[in-house]
């Protein structure tokens, strides 16, 4: 009999232990890589290659107050900037208020909208059909999935910040490398019920030409605007996004103590089934010793034991945790685009195992100590 | 008969390390699920104070947020005051309130970026028609002069939110000249400044709502009906108390990642409990066949280790809830889905929350001790005394 396979058949000898153990890990270590998963895809997730060309230019103040429409032109006179599309948020409702019908909907210029997002593919006919329908919209291919949309469908979008009831059709619908959640159509359609609005924007999406150029043109832009009436605030489109997230409240500290909850919780979990375990073995580990096993293959033993519970706990889990998170990322809502990546169930592992170590440590150690004449005696 | 509880304490006593560690892994499964559940009963909290049920808000024909572009004309604040039902202060005044709402960025304390602030621009009357809102330093802004007054949490959430700093809004500086506390309510989570120094400023020509107190609860049902009957107002009339409840939705967020958290936690911990207490039910074959044999029946010793698994979690509980204790009242915020700004609140541990709290450990205790507990009052007389 190999050590290993000592180990492993020790681990799994009580079944109903070993199983409830491994379960409780999982869960935990479910629950884990759900938060890492969260964690990453809020505050790790890598800008795609032409999202890290693109900024975002905005009032300095708020998102909330308008740019006029003619720092357009003054902004495509930048050194370094390719392309620049103005975008207008509607914040109207589909259908009713329930969660499952939102979208988020955008007025822009249907002429150079693809040329600053080069990355949303859309057949040629279709994008010149929406250029020459006033009333015509683009859709994400996920949502148009997802609603069933087909091409000549009707729209229907109340106005809940504008006066203004859109009544759009389908003529295009376009596939963006990760899920957008987004519609884009005309902006002079809001601007034909809402006149106040004419000649203003609500944000600016800038193109430049090379990601390295990105901080450079950021500056450019703010420094034409600053003593206008209007200054602007530019920033990468990653750190735009990342600036929606912070507003949601302390996040990462709301993360970070959830899991070190559970990370304690695996402890005293594992921690209690080891010392159960080895509790029952003390006549056996002086048998062990009396073979000749010295005290650190003894504690390697029971080490590689409590690791071995822990590890295919956390693989239960963070396979689980994967197919859950791929089954809701589906769904769309909230979770949208989130993903396990195997980074992260390598991490989630790791924790397994380091918790392993650590809880099994303190009773396989008094274990190994154990004198042989006293554990022979020992009645468990 | 039944068996004692006594002799389950006893018992849980006797493995004290096995029985620590799994109140306490309960204890972290409950503490995290009173967290969510107080941070979702002071959001509760925040929006429900907010709103009085004499006052009645104007907006907007088709809006459902004070934020939303177009708002109610000054043609129709007149016509609100002349309504019947319309309360008047002591100097004769009708209780009609124009204001405006801006969103202003702001840095937060330590550094953890910045979020936008609801600013809130109103008349003297306006902060009449709140009296839950009263100034705790400093003084109310003087109308017609560039100056505002920040909320006491915002005062303590934010970089630059002292008296003496001031806030950068449109054209100009506005000094913070005071701190008002907003009693728990929405309002904890704004500034105030001067609506007629705003319209100068941004050359309004349209208030984002209008604040109407009525003379009693009838007069306040008439005033909204009236205001969204009239075709030439098109307004969009809500109860102050209803317009701040539909606000409460911007905890879904917390509500949503907050229940799969504490679920998944509770059914690791479930499975903890078994393994105790089937642990428990191991060590004690011999002494469950005896009980058997001194005339103890099957269904008692089947409630009497359910008894002691409930027990081990009610420790678990009250642990949990004490480890959370002194973080009731914590402050914090998120943001507001229908103001897209900052909303401040306080963790509210409420005798809901709590109650909930044990609730959930006992259901875990049901859970996990079921299965050991029935094992243990089935196993055969014999064997278990042979063992």
């Amino acid at each position: 009999m190999t050590l290993t396979r000592f180990v492993t058949k020790n681990a799994f000898r009580n079944k109903r232990r070993s199983i409830l153990t491994v379960l409780s890990i999982g869960g935990s270590l479910l629950l884990l890589t759900f938060l890492i998963t969260i964690w990453r895809s809020f505050y790790d997730s890598k800008p795609s290659e032409e999202s890290a060309q693109r900024l975002i230019v905005r009032h300095k103040v708020s998102l909330v107050f308008n740019l006029p429409s003619y720092y357009r032109q003054k902004i495509q006179a930048v050194p370094h900037v390719k392309e620049v599309v103005n975008q207008q948020w509607f914040g109207g409702q589909y259908i009713d208020d329930k969660p499952e019908h939102y979208f988020a909907q955008f007025g822009t210029d249907p002429t150079e909208f693809f040329k600053v997002y080069p990355e949303f593919k859309i057949p040629a006919d279709q994008l010149e059909a929406w250029q020459h329908d006033r009333a015509g919209a683009v859709v994400d291919a996920g949502l148009a999935n997802k609603f069933h949309w087909k091409l000549g469908d009707r729209l229907n979008i109340t106005g809940k910040i504008f006066p203004v009831n859109l009544e759009l059709t389908i003529r295009g619908i376009f596939t963006p490398p990760d899920p957008t959640q987004s519609i884009y159509f005309n902006k002079d359609y809001i601007d034909e019920g809402f006149p106040r609005l004419k000649g203003q924007e609500g944000f600016f999406g800038v193109l430049a030409d090379s990601p390295d150029s990105v901080p450079g043109v950021a500056g450019a832009i703010d420094e034409e605007f600053r003593n206008a009436d209007r200054p602007t605030k530019t920033e990468s489109e990653h750190a735009f996004q990342l600036g929606f997230i912070g507003m949601l409240g302390n996040i990462k500290a709301f993360i970070m103590s959830i899991c070190l909850a559970v990370v304690f919780t695996i402890l005293l979990v594992s921690a209690n089934t080891m010392a159960m375990s080895i509790r029952e073995r003390t006549r056996e580990v002086a048998v062990l010793k009396t073979l000749g096993f010295t005290r650190d293959s003894i504690l390697g033993l029971f080490v590689g034991e409590a690791i071995s519970l822990a590890l295919v706990g956390g693989f239960i889990g963070s396979m689980l945790c994967y197919f859950i998170v791929t089954g809701m990322a589906a769904q769309g809502g909230y979770f949208t685009g989130m993903k396990v990546t195997p980074l992260t169930i390598v991490a989630a592992l790791l924790i397994a195992a380091v918790v392993g170590f650590v809880s099994s440590f303190i009773p396989s150690y008094h274990a190994a100590k154990v004198n042989i004449v006293d554990g022979l005696r020992h009645i468990g | 008969m039944a068996i004692p509880l006594s002799y389950n304490a006893r018992n849980l006593r006797l493995r004290k390390s096995l029985t620590a560690m799994t109140a306490l892994g309960i204890a972290l499964t409950v503490a995290t699920a009173v967290f969510i559940m107080a941070l979702l009963a002071g959001l509760g909290r925040a929006f429900a104070t907010t709103g009085d049920p004499l006052n009645v808000l104007m907006l907007r024909k088709g809006s459902d947020s004070e934020l939303a572009a177009g708002g109610v004309s000054r043609d129709a604040m007149q016509v609100l005051k002349d309504l019947p039902g319309v309360a008047k202060n002591a100097q004769g005044e009708p209780l009609v309130s124009g204001e405006d709402i801006l969103v202003v960025v702001m840095p937060r304390k330590g550094g953890t970026g910045e979020t936008n602030v609801t600013t809130r621009f109103l008349a003297p009357l306006g902060i009449e028609m709140r009296p839950k809102i009263h100034l705790v330093a400093g003084r109310w802004f003087t109308p017609g002069q560039r100056e505002v007054v920040v909320s006491s949490s915002i005062n303590k959430r934010f970089e630059h939110a002292n008296i003496g700093d001031s806030v950068h809004i449109g054209k100009g500086d506005w000094p913070i000249v005071g701190i008002f506390d907003g009693s728990g309510t929405a309002h904890d989570s704004e500034i105030w400044g001067d609506i007629n120094q705003l319209v100068t400023d941004f050359e309004r020509t349209v208030y984002s709502s209008v604040l109407v107190r009525a003379t009693d609860p009838v007069a306040a049902l008439a005033l909204k009906n009236r205001a969204n009957d009239d075709q030439r107002l098109e307004l969009n009339g809500l109860l102050e108390p209803d317009y701040y409840a539909s606000q409460t939705k911007s905890g879904a967020p917390i509500k949503i990642v907050g229940w799969i958290v504490a679920f998944i936690m509770a059914v690791g911990s479930c499975f903890a409990a078994a393994n105790t207490m089937y642990a428990a039910v191991a060590y004690r074959g011999r002494e469950i066949a005896t009980l058997r044999v001194i005339g103890f029946s099957r269904p008692s010793i089947l409630t009497s280790f359910m008894l002691e698994s409930l027990l081990l979690s009610l420790l678990g509980a009250t642990l949990g809830i004490l480890l959370m204790l002194p973080f009731n009242g914590m402050t914090t915020g998120t943001q507001n889905q229908v103001t897209f700004s900052e909303v401040v609140f306080s963790l509210q541990m409420t005798p809901v929350v709590v109650v909930s709290a044990i609730v959930f450990a006992l259901i875990m205790g049901v859970v996990g001790g079921f299965a050991p507990a029935w094992h243990a009052a089935r196993r055969d007389i014999l064997s278990a005394l042979r063992d």
